[in-house]
């Protein structure tokens, strides 16, 4: 399994005490799979992904990315795995503002000394970005900045894609075009893909699909 | 991965130049003007260094004539064969140049120019020669080699004795000085010398104490613009860290270790800190270039300290800028990589409104102003010294500064309930709301409105009163000098048929403990009663003085000692009088005792008058009889016009340095204010944008801009009167006491203080028109934006 | 006596900012300089040669106190000269200085004074003869009874100088070489001198008497440019003989040795170069630097074989030129006393 949450607890203090997030979740995804993460808000969707990037720590059970067990490691292992290992899109875009396009996509690559320039192009095409790779991204469309941080994910080859309402932002044509790109080129990859979303028309596109009510799987 | 990190954190500053300009130009400001003060101080410390290892007076016991100022050259071989290990001086001055004469051979070790060996070699082998300093060299003509040597005090040359003999036309020495090492079985000086007298080594006469204060001064105003300057390091600081949380954020999530990220950003910081601070110690170098001739004026006039004309690089100042610029900026690093390793990773992106600032801290602020300024006040009531004056002004600008804020917000909040329009309403809601943002910037404009209101009105006050001194003292329409008992013989008697008055003048030095003190003998009469103003005075001073029976001291020696009049002064050994008055006596640093001249000749019987002031009808022809009749030389004879334009042109230059020092960290202030609102424009966006959209235009938007800074400006410059006369008074009542000897009367000088009210204003403006362009040049779709997505 | 001169032209930097270190060896620019064969004319000659640059009055005695306790005294006037030739006042080019040390088997006590020429502060004047500098002074009404006096900081003397024997001429009649290069000086001794005074200590005053030898020497181009450090004996045998020799070192390590044996009756013998040996036996540390303090001398032709060791190793002149001198005892083939330079230790 590439990633496996094993009866994974999280809560959160809160004024009126702690509010446990995440009830024993446990679930695993294969290498190549794609997954569907549903819920309402505050259901506790988007602290499993972060606690599935390491950016948080769980309060117990295990997570294991490729069999290493994320709660055992220190910050800079967990930053050294997301770097060799994962990528994330947000539903904001997280671009480096003071670099351009073409820079930014490279960027993760460029820090896990993976970058591959013929590689990078054909993402950049794919996601039809060429013409923009000299830009700033605040001269950008909300629909390419958010392709921009797709190819970034992506051009590092990570064995996993965590996203967090990556077309949250964008109307419907745009999301349905930019999730279309984004799952070829995945395919062509065959990293494994965990989307946290709303929409059942993107939980639609993913095999599998799981839903979180109050912290727990359902 | 760090190569490719730190190009990313990198190219913030490229896509925002503005704020690496400010961030730069910032520690820059705050080096220049703190290494060019150290500079200064350095050079001089340097020069005293030389004059008292070369000559010191001090570090000797010496043997010195009872009377006059001539040793016989046979005392000196009678004393020596007689067991006395001494070696001979002779002092003269030849044109401009004060020329010190040593024998090498007899010297203590380490005295004269690169040791003895050199001046006797030349001595023997290339005939006559003097060292001196570039400095000196280059303004003097003697027909004599001259050997450069760095390590000789300006205006001085320092020569073989035999050589120097000549040169001054003279035979005998001026004194001897007593090495510390004396043989067993020595004979009693008296028995050989009686006509000698022994002055013990004295540590008081430390040119270098002298002028501490002048240096303190000079230490404070570089420590005022370094302050200034760092608030601008700690505002960009600040900003360029809230504007790369986002960076921070995705760089961490990308995978970039926390520790690797803050190692990076402080090398990246410290980096571009070193930049700004090499650059601030060259313009530091400039700046004293600049001043250091009117600084050497300085304290040539006030204190006889000679300096040289030059800077030099000394490691030691240049050193200690850069050490300082890093320090100030590790220090408002710290706290931001603190902030950064506590951050939680998935803090929000949005840029949070650092600038706006919490209550808390603002009653932090006000709580810390409230300490200062009661500081201040007890330093005021209890302090003493220089230090404590120093100290007290420190509390003061601080405090003020710090409660600046808080009173600001308090006006605007008026302004704010008293505005009918909701534009209005909006402009003073929005204006409180930039405050913790400007507040840095506005301290600033405090700290130089206030310290240039404090300074010019201690100058103005200072001015007045001095041209008032000098009209006093100055009431004798000729000065003349004479050179020989015969001459001052001729003159007296010559005067005497000629003059309307005669004031012959007595002078020697009081052979009393404590600071060296002059004693001057005066004849008492008309001019003296009617001109000299005292500070206070008992019955009929001038009588007691004639009569012998007491003595007018002038006001550093009355604060100095302790004493003031009714008081017993000793003018000789342990015979003291009683103090008749304290007369004022500026822009001289040593302590004067005068007394009737009969009174002075009972304990030094040899001193005969040397200088003359006369009064007459008719200056010119008096002058040309003198000068024809006597054969006294042109230069010998000065007119009070000529003296009265020498002092004021000492105590010119004096102030120089000040209003120099005074408009540049005026300059500093308006940078910071300009900075301040350069950096905030972009964030100001967002907040512009909504009243934008509700239809006011972006020219509208830019003129309320610069009013805001104005308005500012005026609030600060409100603030800063008060604060300005309060320094004023500390300066005039405690540092110039402290200082140099003499309070002064404060007066008020309201234009003066509207001038520099429109000065800053018109700062304030020049700082704001940028900005405000920039604003009104601001794209429609720029605004929009802020509706179109988050960033 | 050649080590003062060694002593003189390397360590005084005077003479060598004067100079240069290049005019040390060869050229005297100006300066008269000795030549073979001289003819002394007395009591002128005890007097200053102006004309040459560098000349000393130097007394060393061995003394004894009423105890048996040994002592020892040096009473050096040196002169140098920046130029050749008197001037009047501060315009002389002759400078004057002056050292004088007692030496107890503990203590070493040493002091200095600097004079210049011209103003009446040091000098020296044949007859009646009168050397002095400050309060110091070396005089008599002639060369054969003196007055020695010295004061320093912690110590002083006054001593009575009595000759027994007649002058005694070193090298060729008067003539010393002083390198293989031919370098050389005008050198005579009285040392035949009775002294007895008293030495001003720390503990109090001490009546002492002794032997004393006085050193006459003038030059100046005194030493080949490769001679580095010197070592000058003046031994006085319990039989009456004396024997005075000096080893110059060079700076390859080889040594040039002259020496002079003197018989009871005042007779001197020249003996030939390098006869006169001496091997350091031990090495005291001291002011930093390794000293030797024990010798063995050896002079064949005299059947002379003895260890020379210093009364007080500490005997250090810590001066403006630093250098050792102090008394010395003589035991093996003969027993006796003495006095020990040595200088360009470093």
């Amino acid at each position: 399994m590439l990633l496996e949450f094993d009866r994974v607890e999280k809560s959160f203090a809160d004024n009126e005490g702690p509010v446990r997030v995440l009830q024993g979740v446990s679930f695993d995804l294969a290498p190549g799979q794609t997954l569907a993460l549903t819920g309402e808000s505050g259901s506790g969707k988007s602290t499993l992904l972060h606690i599935a990037a390491g950016l948080e720590s769980a309060d117990g059970g295990a997570v294991r990315i490729a069999g290493r067990d994320l709660l055992q490691m220190g910050d800079a292992e967990r930053a050294a795995l997301r770097l060799s290992q994962i990528a994330l899109v947000f539903q904001q875009f997280n671009l480096i503002p003071s670099l351009t396009v073409g820079a930014n996509i490279a960027f993760q690559a460029r820090l896990a000394r993976c970058a591959d320039a013929a590689y990078i192009d054909h993402i950049a095409a794919a996601l039809g970005l060429t013409a923009c790779l000299h830009k700033y991204p605040e001269t950008l469309s909300g629909g390419q900045q958010q392709r921009v941080a797709i190819a970034r994910a992506l051009a590092a080859k990570p064995n996993l894609l965590l996203a967090d309402e990556p077309t949250g932002n964008l109307d419907e044509g745009t999301a349905h075009e930019v999730l279309e790109q984004m799952l070829k080129l995945v395919a062509q990859t065959g990293a494994a893909v965990m989307i946290v979303t709303h929409s059942p028309v993107v939980a639609a596109r993913m095999d599998r699909n799981l839903h979180l009510r109050g912290g727990q799987l359902v | 991965m760090m190569g490719v990190c730190l190009t990313a954190l990198l190219s913030h500053w490229w896509r925002n130049p503005i704020q690496l300009f400010a961030y730069l130009a910032g520690l820059a400001l705050a080096t220049a003007l703190w290494s060019g003060v150290q500079a200064i101080n350095a050079e001089a410390r340097a020069s005293y260094d030389a004059a008292a290892g070369l000559l010191d007076d001090g570090q000797f016991d010496q043997l010195l004539p009872r009377q006059g100022t001539s040793i016989p050259q046979e005392v000196y071989i009678a004393l020596r064969r007689a067991g006395w290990v001494v070696s001979p001086v002779i002092e003269g001055r030849l044109g401009k140049l004060r020329l010190l004469g040593i024998d090498p051979v007899t010297a203590p070790r380490g005295l004269g120019p690169g040791g003895p060996a050199r001046l006797l070699s030349l001595e023997a082998g290339a005939g006559d020669r003097l060292f001196m300093a570039q400095s000196t060299a280059q303004g003097v003509d003697v027909d004599v080699a001259v050997t450069i040597d760095a390590g000789i005090a300006p205006g001085m040359a320092i020569a073989d004795i035999g050589v120097t003999q000549r040169l001054l036309k003279r035979n005998d020495l001026s004194r001897l000085i007593i090495l510390p090492q004396q043989p067993l079985g020595r004979v009693e000086l008296a028995q050989i010398a009686p006509e000698l007298r022994l002055q013990p080594a004295q540590q008081t006469a430390d040119i270098g104490q002298l002028t501490d204060s002048f240096h303190l001064n000079l230490s404070a105003f570089g420590l005022l613009s370094f302050a200034v300057g760092l608030f601008i390091v700690h505002s960009t600081i600040g900003l360029a860290f809230e504007q790369r949380r986002g960076m921070i954020r995705t760089l961490r999530s990308l995978g970039v270790p926390l520790r690797g990220l803050i190692t990076l950003i402080a090398v990246e910081m410290m980096l571009l800190a070193a930049v700004g601070a090499v650059a601030g110690v060259v313009a530091g170098y400039l700046i004293a270039g600049l001043l250091l001739p009117d600084v050497a004026a300085t304290l040539r006039g006030l204190y006889g300290a000679d300096i040289a004309g030059t800077i030099q690089l000394r490691r030691s100042w240049w050193l200690s800028g850069l050490l300082i610029a890093l320090l100030g900026t590790a220090v408002a690093l710290t706290g931001r990589l603190w902030q950064i390793a506590h951050m939680p990773l998935l803090a929000s992106v949005r840029p949070r409104a650092w600038v706006m600032a919490t209550d808390a801290r603002f009653r932090l602020q006000s709580r810390g102003a409230v300490i200062l300024l009661a500081g201040a006040l007890v330093l005021a009531l209890l302090g003493q010294g220089l230090v404590g004056g120093f100290a007290l002004l420190g509390c003061l600008l601080i405090g003020a500064a710090l409660i600046l804020p808080k009173l600001a917000a308090v006006v605007i909040t008026m302004f704010e309930r008293n505005a009918r329009s909701p534009l209005w309403q909006w402009f003073w809601a929005d204006t409180k709301q930039q405050l913790p943002g400007l507040s840095l910037a506005l301290m600033a404009l405090l700290l130089a409105v206030s310290a240039n209101i404090g300074v010019s009105t201690m100058v103005s006050s200072f001015r007045l009163t001095f041209v008032g001194f000098l009209d006093q003292r100055l009431a004798p329409e000729l000065f003349v000098q004479v050179e020989t008992a015969a001459q001052s013989a001729e003159v007296q008697a010559f005067l005497d048929k000629n003059a309307t008055e005669v004031l012959p003048l007595l002078k020697t030095r009081a052979r009393t403990v404590g600071p060296p003190t002059e004693l001057y003998g005066v004849q008492v009469g008309p001019t003296y009663r009617e001109n000299w103003v005292f500070l206070d005075a008992g019955r009929a001073p001038w009588d007691t003085v004639a009569a012998g029976l007491g003595a007018v001291v002038n006001e550093q020696f009355a604060r100095r000692a302790g004493l003031w009049v009714g008081d017993r002064v000793a003018i000789d050994g342990d015979t003291t009088l009683p103090i008749a008055a304290v007369v004022g006596d500026y822009g001289n640093p040593s302590g004067q005792i005068v007394v009737s001249a009969q009174l002075l000749q009972t304990f030094h019987p040899g001193v005969i008058p040397m200088q003359f002031g006369v009064r007459t009808q008719n200056t010119l022809a008096l002058r040309q009889s003198l000068q024809d009749t006597l054969g006294i030389p042109a230069n010998a004879i000065v007119n009070q016009a000529a003296i009265k334009a020498l002092s004021m042109q000492v105590f010119e230059r004096t102030f120089t340095v000040t209003a120099a020092l005074n408009a540049l960290t005026l300059l500093v202030a308006g940078f910071a204010i300009l900075m301040s609102l350069l950096t905030l424009a972009d964030l100001r966006v967002p907040q512009l944008a909504p009243v934008w959209a509700l239809g006011i235009t972006r020219r509208y938007l830019g003129r309320l801009e610069v009013l805001r800074a104005l308005a500012l400006a005026a609030v600060v410059f409100v603030c800063a009167v008060p604060l300005g006369l309060a320094l004023a008074w500390v300066l005039l009542s405690i540092i110039n006491v402290e200082a140099f000897g003499w309070r002064l009367p404060m007066y008020l000088f309201p234009a003066e203080y509207l001038r520099l009210g429109v000065y800053s204003l018109g700062a304030a403006l020049l700082a704001a028109l940028w900005p405000a362009l920039r604003l009104m040049r601001t794209p429609p779709s720029a605004l929009l934006k802020v509706f179109a997505n988050e960033r | 006596m050649n080590a003062k001169l060694v002593l003189f032209l390397l360590v005084f930097p005077v003479t060598l900012w004067a100079q240069g270190f290049s005019g040390l060896g060869a050229q005297v620019d100006g300066f008269a300089t000795p030549a073979p064969n001289p003819v002394f004319d007395f009591p002128e000659d005890h007097g200053p040669h102006p004309d040459f640059r560098i000349e000393w009055w130097y007394v060393t005695a061995n003394l004894q106190g009423a105890d048996g306790q040994d002592y020892g005294l040096q009473w050096t006037l040196f002169r140098t000269a920046l130029a050749p030739g008197e001037a009047a006042g501060w315009r002389s080019p002759q400078v004057w200085f002056a050292h004088a040390a007692v030496t107890t088997p503990k203590a070493h006590f040493a002091s200095e004074r600097f004079a210049r020429g011209g103003i009446g502060q040091a000098g020296v004047e044949a007859a009646p003869f009168h050397a002095w500098i400050d309060e110091w002074a070396l005089s008599g009404a002639d060369f054969d009874r003196l007055d020695l006096k010295a004061r320093g900081a912690d110590f002083g003397f006054d001593m009575t100088l009595d000759a027994l024997g007649p002058l005694v001429f070193h090298g060729a009649d008067g003539y010393s070489v002083k390198s293989r290069e031919g370098q050389a000086s005008y050198y005579y001794s009285q040392p035949f001198f009775d002294i007895e005074g008293k030495l001003i200590l720390p503990e109090g005053t001490v009546p002492v008497s002794g032997k004393a030898w006085l050193d006459r020497e003038w030059s100046s181009q005194p030493l080949s440019e490769n001679q580095t450090g010197w070592d000058w004996f003046s031994l006085s045998f319990d039989d009456g003989a004396k024997l005075m020799g000096f080893l110059l070192r060079q700076n390859d390590g080889t040594t040039f040795s002259a020496s002079t044996w003197i018989t009871s009756e005042g007779e001197a013998v020249t003996l030939p170069a390098d006869a006169f040996r001496a091997v350091a036996l031990e090495k005291h540390r001291i002011a930093g630097r390794e000293i030797p303090t024990s010798w063995q001398v050896t002079l064949p032709e005299r059947g002379i074989n003895v260890t020379v060791a210093a009364l007080n190793p500490n005997s250090w002149m810590d001066l403006s030129i630093p250098y050792w001198e102090g008394p010395v005892r003589i035991s093996g083939s003969h027993a006796g006393k003495g006095y020990l330079e040595m200088t360009g230790y470093e």
